[in-house]
């Protein structure tokens, strides 16, 4: 008995994450699931399994080219705002200026923003300068949310980097932007990374700003909220899935390609 | 919060068949020991030894895999590590990062309900004792490395343990502090009382401050005895090799005369007193620590055990000492270390030489013994 | 070596040129952030005041603050709703989260990467996916709600969707690795050396958790709390799809007076005293940390 009690004491908080961790799955197994569904106009009740949705997955009438809208404005996003973020990154790593606080805080303001108040506010905006509201605004408001995240982001690692290396470079010969280029950039890449992917999943997720700024260019998260009223189709579920496991298998294989280079030095 | 009755728990440390195994590994083997109530000892050992591992069960963080521990007539071998007369001070001390000095040292007394005034007091007393009274009220990270290690000692001491554990305290620290903190450590242990357990790999420091010594290797102890005796007598080659340096030359028993045995060194004969003799059979390695060897050119007077035929192969002067390499006859080198305490010229590489020793100072090891054990 | 690990890691000496590079660097990110952030504060602002030009039917600037009055009136009711719900929202999220991050710091050994991505791939799924999938698992024609009234633990009236308790739990459920990640990030950097020390200084588990792991994770516990009010006070998706018209919050009310009603001046001055009293909240709240704790 008292080494019942011993083990559940040891290990009672690992069989609560094991509940929370499924806890957090439900959802995506629904959505897993329900991709099978033989559904007809809903997906609400489960009529048999079958694997047409995903033979299938632009069968529903918008569902592709919401998707296509989504992958532009999100790789165009990420694009731009990792640039402006990586330089920003890089300016507050290395260098002492004047207004330093000052863009601290510009950086974390839009983060401790509702996103509703971006979007309301870029909006207005538009509205104001008789803008229309289109990819390009889209584009626009998905870079600035996403220009604090990528900072935040690099900027981790560009403390962690050695700035003996830069000088050693210079030593050798290399003037500035060799430096940038060789020695730098490349460690600094699995940051710019991991910033990228942020800002990728940040604006493929969005809806809120979108909804506010992309006028009537459909994007996947507003083609699922205009259907949730009538039932989404299964092949939302199917792609929804797709982009599951596209993104697991990235940051598996991320994870395993920078263990093992750890091995190899 | 009443104060447990077994933190109270006071006597010597006993362990008896003491194993932990990982998998296939023993990190500790069936250790048997019997610690003093009041002493100073020392666990030394290479890395990988079993030493932390050891110190670890006592104090409660490690579970033995078999075997007990025994404070005085109280097991606590199943004991959470809150409920033991023992305290640590941990290798890179473990301070509370948001806590004060003051609250820092308080912390085991008033988890057991000590009253506000009674910690004043107590704290006030450990601070002045390690005379940093004016640090009370900063922060662990405003301290030096040297400060940070008193005020571990101080946490621990404060509670009056049964048993203080040190896991390498003065590791982090450079020369100059560590030879200093030695010496205060070993000051402290002696103005109240507590056992002392130090886990070190360091030969020097163990030596200098243990009243007994351990020699811990492969989860086993190896010898245990008072620095003296392990130095004078050690009884296997790891020891020999460990504290100090050894020359080791193989040699067969050819007799006896008196108190001491005679061995054959590859034609030459040397006594070795009994005493200092663990082999249990004719083959021996014969053990002379470098700095009794006298040398000397050849030709010149010698008494006591002499060894011919040698020739300087290597010089380093030391200031204190000069460091000589010496080939023998039998092809193999040994080290000498003469003090640089007369006017004599340094010998010089390829000088023919002779080896000279009183007898007293040999010890013998099992021939089955590797020579090498221990060294590194 | 240092006694514990400091918040962070290696701080190297920064170039001290006076070149205008690092300004060069900085000049087009920010300069996006002030034009595409804060400018559009300012319209906001500016269209909080308009009114109703009485020809055209475009806003016209009329300086009229009783706007804020207006709006604030008519729907206090969602605006006190959304600060409730995120608290609530928050709460929830961190009694649920704080064990999670503990697990993962403390007792994962070998596993722990592997759990943190799994902390983060459910997000990896559309949110808006994910919260319909708790819409129809949690709705009338889910397993839940057979169960449960299979059981007689809820009538046969009572929906568990189209509730407050559904837009909550849907929140909470929604910023979970926002609270997670900082909570292990702060619980990691604990130097499991001190936690055997308070052990060896006669805490028990509850106190050694009381005294030193709680307090040293505050860090973790203050970024996670912001990182999850903040979005959920001003989220309306879970309103909408999880809830009724009795759980209306303030971002339902915006949105409706932008595309459904347009009031643009109602909108602007809701979204700004959102933004407003948010703001004076977080304040308050990082008091504490300096600007480069944050970002």
């Amino acid at each position: 008995m008292k080494s019942i009690s011993k083990w559940l004491s040891n290990n009672l908080i690992r069989i609560y994450a094991f509940f929370a961790f499924t806890y957090l799955f439900i959802p995506v197994a629904y959505t897993f699931v329900f991709s099978f569904n033989d559904s007809r106009k809903t997906n609400l009740i489960w009529r048999g399994f079958t694997l047409d949705k995903w033979k299938n997955p632009c069968g529903a009438p918008d569902v592709c080219s919401a998707l296509g809208n989504s992958f532009i404005i999100g790789l165009t996003a990420t694009a731009i705002s990792t640039v402006l973020g990586t330089l920003i990154a890089y300016a507050l790593g290395r260098y002492e200026f004047k207004g330093r606080s000052s863009t601290n805080l510009l950086i974390f303001l839009p983060m401790a923003t509702p996103e509703i108040v971006l979007g309301a506010s870029l909006l207005t905006m538009f509205v104001n300068v008789g803008f229309n509201t289109s990819m390009i605004t889209a584009i626009i408001a998905h870079v600035m949310f996403c220009i604090s995240f990528v900072v935040v982001t690099v900027k981790a690692r560009v403390a962690s980097l050695d700035p003996k290396l830069e000088q050693a470079a210079m030593d050798l010969y290399a003037n500035e932007w060799q430096t940038f280029r060789r020695v730098t950039l490349p460690l600094l890449a699995p940051g710019i990374a991991a910033a990228a992917l942020l800002a990728f999943s940040l604006s493929f997720d969005d809806f809120i700003i979108t909804n506010f700024t992309a006028g009537t260019v459909n994007t996947f998260p507003r083609f699922v909220y205009v259907s949730a009223g009538r039932g989404i189709p299964a092949q939302a579920n199917v792609i929804g899935s797709a982009m599951f496991f596209l993104a697991l298998i990235i940051v598996i294989s991320s994870q395993i390609i920078s263990a093992r280079r750890k091995v190899k030095i | 919060m009443a104060v447990d009755a077994s933190t109270s728990a006071r006597g010597d440390l006993i362990l008896k068949n003491l194993t932990k195994s990982f998998g296939e590994f023993n990190a500790v083997d069936d250790l048997s020991l019997v610690i003093p109530k009041g002493s100073f000892f020392a666990l030394l050992g290479p890395s990988g030894c079993g030493k932390t591992t050891t110190l670890r069960m006592v104090a409660g963080l490690e579970e033995p895999t078999s075997g007990s521990i025994f404070v005085g007539e109280t097991d606590i071998t199943e004991m959470k590590p809150y409920r033991r007369p023992v305290n640590t001070v941990f290798q890179n001390y473990a301070l509370f990062p948001h806590l004060t000095i003051f609250e820092n040292i308080a912390f085991g007394l008033r988890r057991r309900g000590i009253t506000d005034a009674e910690v004043k007091t107590a704290v006030d007393k450990v601070l002045t004792l390690i005379e940093l009274p004016e640090l009370a009220g900063r922060k662990p990270n405003q301290l030096s490395g040297g400060q940070q290690q008193r005020i571990a000692v101080a946490r621990a001491i404060v509670n009056r343990p049964a048993l203080l554990l040190l896991d390498e305290p003065l590791g982090a620290l450079d020369l100059k502090l560590r030879r200093q903190m030695q010496i205060e450590l070993k000051w402290i242990q002696t103005e109240i009382g507590i056992t002392f357990v130090h886990v070190t790999h360091d030969q020097e420091e163990a030596m200098t401050m243990a009243d007994t010594i351990a020699v811990m290797n492969k989860g086993k102890i190896e010898q245990m005895g008072t620095p003296e005796e392990l130095y004078d007598s050690p009884k296997t080659s790891f020891v020999a090799n460990f504290l100090g340096q050894s020359n080791l030359i193989p040699g067969k028993v050819s007799g006896s005369d008196g108190d001491n045995l005679v061995v054959d060194l590859f034609g030459t004969k040397v006594s070795v007193p009994k005493s200092r003799n663990s082999a249990t059979g004719d083959s021996v390695l014969v053990g002379v620590r470098p700095e009794k060897f006298r040398i000397a050119l050849e030709g010149k007077a010698t008494h006591g055990n002499v060894l011919t035929g040698a020739v300087v192969s290597d010089v380093s002067y030391i200031g204190v000492s000069t460091q000589y390499q010496v080939e023998m006859p039998w092809g193999k080198e040994v080290m000498v270390f003469e003090q640089n305490d007369d006017d004599e010229e340094m010998l010089r590489k390829g000088a023919k030489v002779v080896l000279s020793w009183e007898p007293i100072f040999t010890f013998a090891l099992d021939g089955k013994d590797s020579a090498t054990a221990g060294s590194n | 070596m240092v006694a514990f690990k400091t918040t962070s890691a290696k701080v190297f000496k920064l170039k001290d040129n006076k070149s205008t590079l690092p300004y060069l660097l900085l000049l087009p990110g920010l300069l996006w952030l002030v034009l595409f952030f804060i400018v559009p504060i300012f319209s906001l602002g500016q269209m909080s005041t308009k009114v109703a030009g009485a020809d055209t039917g475009e806003f016209v600037q009329g300086y009229r603050f009783a706007n804020y009055i207006d709006a604030f009136s008519a729907s206090k009711e969602q605006f006190f709703r959304s600060f409730l719900y995120g608290i609530l929202a928050t709460l929830i999220a961190l009694a649920i989260a704080y064990p999670l991050a503990y697990a993962i710091a403390f007792k994962s050994g070998k596993w722990k990467n592997v759990l943190l991505v799994l902390v983060v791939a459910p997000f990896f799924v559309s949110f808006l996916l994910r919260t319909i999938a708790w819409k129809q698992i949690l709705g009338e024609e889910g397993p839940v709600v057979g169960v449960l009234r299979g059981l007689h633990l809820i009538s046969p009236q009572t929906s568990i969707t189209s509730s407050a308790f559904a837009v909550v739990t849907g929140l909470a459920y929604n910023f979970l690795p926002f609270m997670t990640l900082p909570l292990y990030a702060s619980l990691e950097r604990i130097d499991p050396r001190t936690l055997e020390a308070a052990g060896d200084l006669y805490a028990n588990g509850i106190t050694t958790f009381r005294k030193i792991t709680l307090p040293l994770s505050m860090p973790g516990v203050v970024a996670g709390t912001l990182l999850t009010f903040i979005p959920a006070a001003g989220d309306y998706i879970n309103a909408t799809i999880l809830g009724s018209p009795t759980s209306k919050m303030l971002g339902n009310v915006i949105e409706a007076r932008f595309f459904k009603i347009v009031d643009y001046p109602t909108a602007a001055a809701l979204s700004f005293t959102l933004m407003a009293a948010i703001l004076i909240l977080v304040t308050f709240y990082i008091r504490r940390a300096g600007t480069e704790e944050l970002v």
